[in-house]
């Protein structure tokens, strides 16, 4: 009787602990929306989002340039990630003589380990020169902080891709290659439309990396508020914005920093519900 | 013709990785491992960090770390086993599921912003190891759910026959015959963590301040070494001291990949 109250009692709080990443979502949920949400309101919705003027000083807050910053890196960040992150992939599975796999491999974990600032370092002191000195500009650039990005989503699309292409049945390619087609044709024609929904899922999760991405880009974009006209222009993202802000802002100012929080929040959750949705029906 | 042209782009692709990765490497440790003394890791930053050494925001680099991990890990492991063996797939199960998955993609700067308003200034523990600590835990706690259930998975089925056809409850079972099993898989999950802890930055810096006092308790405003990378790099102050600090942590964050690569291989063979 004790133990089988004693039990009862384990699982309850079991079930709680289990609770808990949802509950922190929740929370962090509730706090940003109730920092941010009164300010969107008192400017309005559409001024907010599509106001050009970013001036805390005089109380004009509008985060178009920001979302267009985040925007044009998250495309050019795709541009590099998604061939190159393919391309290693397939490698990965496809094409890897032993040694190879054996460097490879432990390159992909530690590209995920090393932290954002290193990268934001190293692209300010060595691709930020690079760009101003052959293509103009100040360097400090769209164009630099894509390249960093589309390198720092490389293990996200490549995990999951990777994933996505070994879950196939073994059949599949069997079949291609039994059908006269070469091994390409069987990778390019069978294997990759099939893992279609894994690989979809693996760039939209590399793609809310790159949006989320924040201390790397701060060292590298420049963080000038203008919209952006070309890649070799500075720009801010909807992060930075957040980054280099937060350490004095206050009043409204803080609030309308919440408030950018909270769209990009938004962003992220779209993002990681779709992918969510994709990889379930992959699995069903 | 195709076949060739394909083969040979994937291989400039695969292999342009690792030359991108490795050049990443050499700038930083061929720069900074020249500074790496015995005195840079046993003084604390002086003026701003222009001189001496890092040990203040080792330690406190450490300090949150521990926090981390010491919320984090219960929390983990019991959702792990929550959802591995007390429940089926169900409504509460998908909840759960989809609250790790999302909780997994948050970007750092919000848990920033969230630690900011809820831990520093809501439950008013200020700029803290506590509230970068407990802001980290909640980042890291997707982490160690899905490495702790990937554990559990492996365990075979018999195990628990056993333990249940001796008598034992269900509570004894997850005691006596899972948890011990899965703890090379725990341990994985917490170095991996730990990986992370040493490396985060945007939602440290608004979380547990940058000051460069040496720390007294808990509720003491800390610099990490990654923040203070992060300064002395964009401020400018010394590149002298941002390449040391930048080669400490790479180290670190090799050995600490490298140790979680050989627990896990070594968990591997031991099951097949």
């Amino acid at each position: 009787m004790i133990v089988e109250i004693k039990e009862k009692i384990i699982e309850k709080m079991l079930l709680l602990i289990a609770l808990s990443s949802i509950s922190i979502l929740a929370l962090i949920a509730i706090f940003i929306f109730g920092e941010g949400l009164p300010l969107i309101w008192k400017i309005g919705p559409r001024a907010f989002i599509l106001g050009e003027r970013w001036v805390p000083s005089q109380g004009s807050f509008g985060i178009l340039p920001m979302i267009f910053g985040s925007f044009w890196v998250t495309l050019g960040a795709l541009f590099l990630g998604i061939p190159l992150g393919l391309a290693c992939a397939i490698f990965l599975c496809e094409w890897t003589p032993p040694w190879a796999a054996i460097v490879l491999r432990p390159t992909m974990q530690l590209l995920a380990a090393i932290p954002s600032v290193i990268y934001g370092f190293w692209g300010l002191i060595v691709l930020v020169p690079l760009v101003r000195n052959y293509l103009g500009g100040p360097g400090l650039s769209i164009l630099s902080g894509s390249m960093i990005l589309g390198f720092m989503i490389l293990p996200t699309i490549i995990s999951i891709s990777e994933d996505s292409l070994r879950a196939l049945p073994p059949s599949f390619k069997a079949g291609g290659l039994a059908l006269g087609a070469t091994h390409w044709q069987t990778i390019w024609r069978v294997l990759i439309p099939a893992a279609k929904s894994g690989i979809v899922a693996s760039i939209i999760l590399g793609m809310g990396r790159a949006i989320g991405e924040t201390m790397a880009m701060i060292m590298i974009l420049g963080n000038a508020v203008k919209m952006p006209s070309s890649f070799l222009d500075s720009a801010r993202t909807l992060t930075t914005n957040i980054g280099i802000e937060m350490g004095y802002a206050s009043g409204d100012h803080r609030q309308a920093l919440f408030a950018t929080g909270v769209i990009l929040f938004f962003i992220i959750m779209i993002l990681n519900s779709s992918a969510i949705i994709l990889s379930k029906r992959r699995m069903g | 013709m195709t076949q060739s042209i394909a083969k040979i782009l994937i291989w400039m692709a695969a292999l342009s990785t690792i030359v991108v990765m490795v050049l990443i490497l050499f700038q930083i440790l061929r720069e900074g491992l020249p500074i790496l003394h015995l005195r840079f890791f046993l003084e604390s930053p002086k003026s701003m960090g222009r001189e001496g050494g890092i040990l203040s925001t080792m330690i406190g680099t450490i300090a949150l770390t521990a926090v981390a991990i010491i919320f984090a890990t219960p929390l983990g492991v019991g959702t792990a086993i929550f959802l591995r063996e007390y429940t089926r797939e169900s409504r509460i199960s998908r909840i759960i599921r989809f609250g790790t998955d999302c909780l997994a993609g948050v970007p750092s700067i919000i848990f920033g912003l969230f630690g900011f308003v809820f831990f520093v200034i809501y439950l008013n523990m200020g700029w803290s190891i506590l509230s970068g600590g407990l802001t980290l835990a909640a980042m890291i706690l997707p982490t160690i759910i899905c490495t702790t259930e990937e554990a559990i998975k492996t365990i075979p089925y018999s195990y628990r026959e056993v333990s249940y056809s001796l008598g034992g409850t269900k509570w004894q079972t997850v005691i006596h015959a899972i948890l011990p099993n899965a703890l090379p898989g725990i341990f994985t999950g917490i170095i991996l963590s730990v990986g992370r802890s040493i490396g985060e930055t945007a939602a440290v810096i608004l979380t547990a301040g940058s000051s460069l006092v040496m720390p007294t308790s808990l509720f003491s405003p800390i610099r990490t070494m990654a923040v203070h990378f992060y300064i002395l790099a964009r401020e400018g102050i010394s590149m002298e001291m941002a390449y040391g600090t930048g080669a400490t942590l790479i180290l670190l964050v090799l050995f600490v990949n490298t140790v979680a690569n050989g627990l896990l291989n070594r968990y591997v063979r031991h099951r097949s």
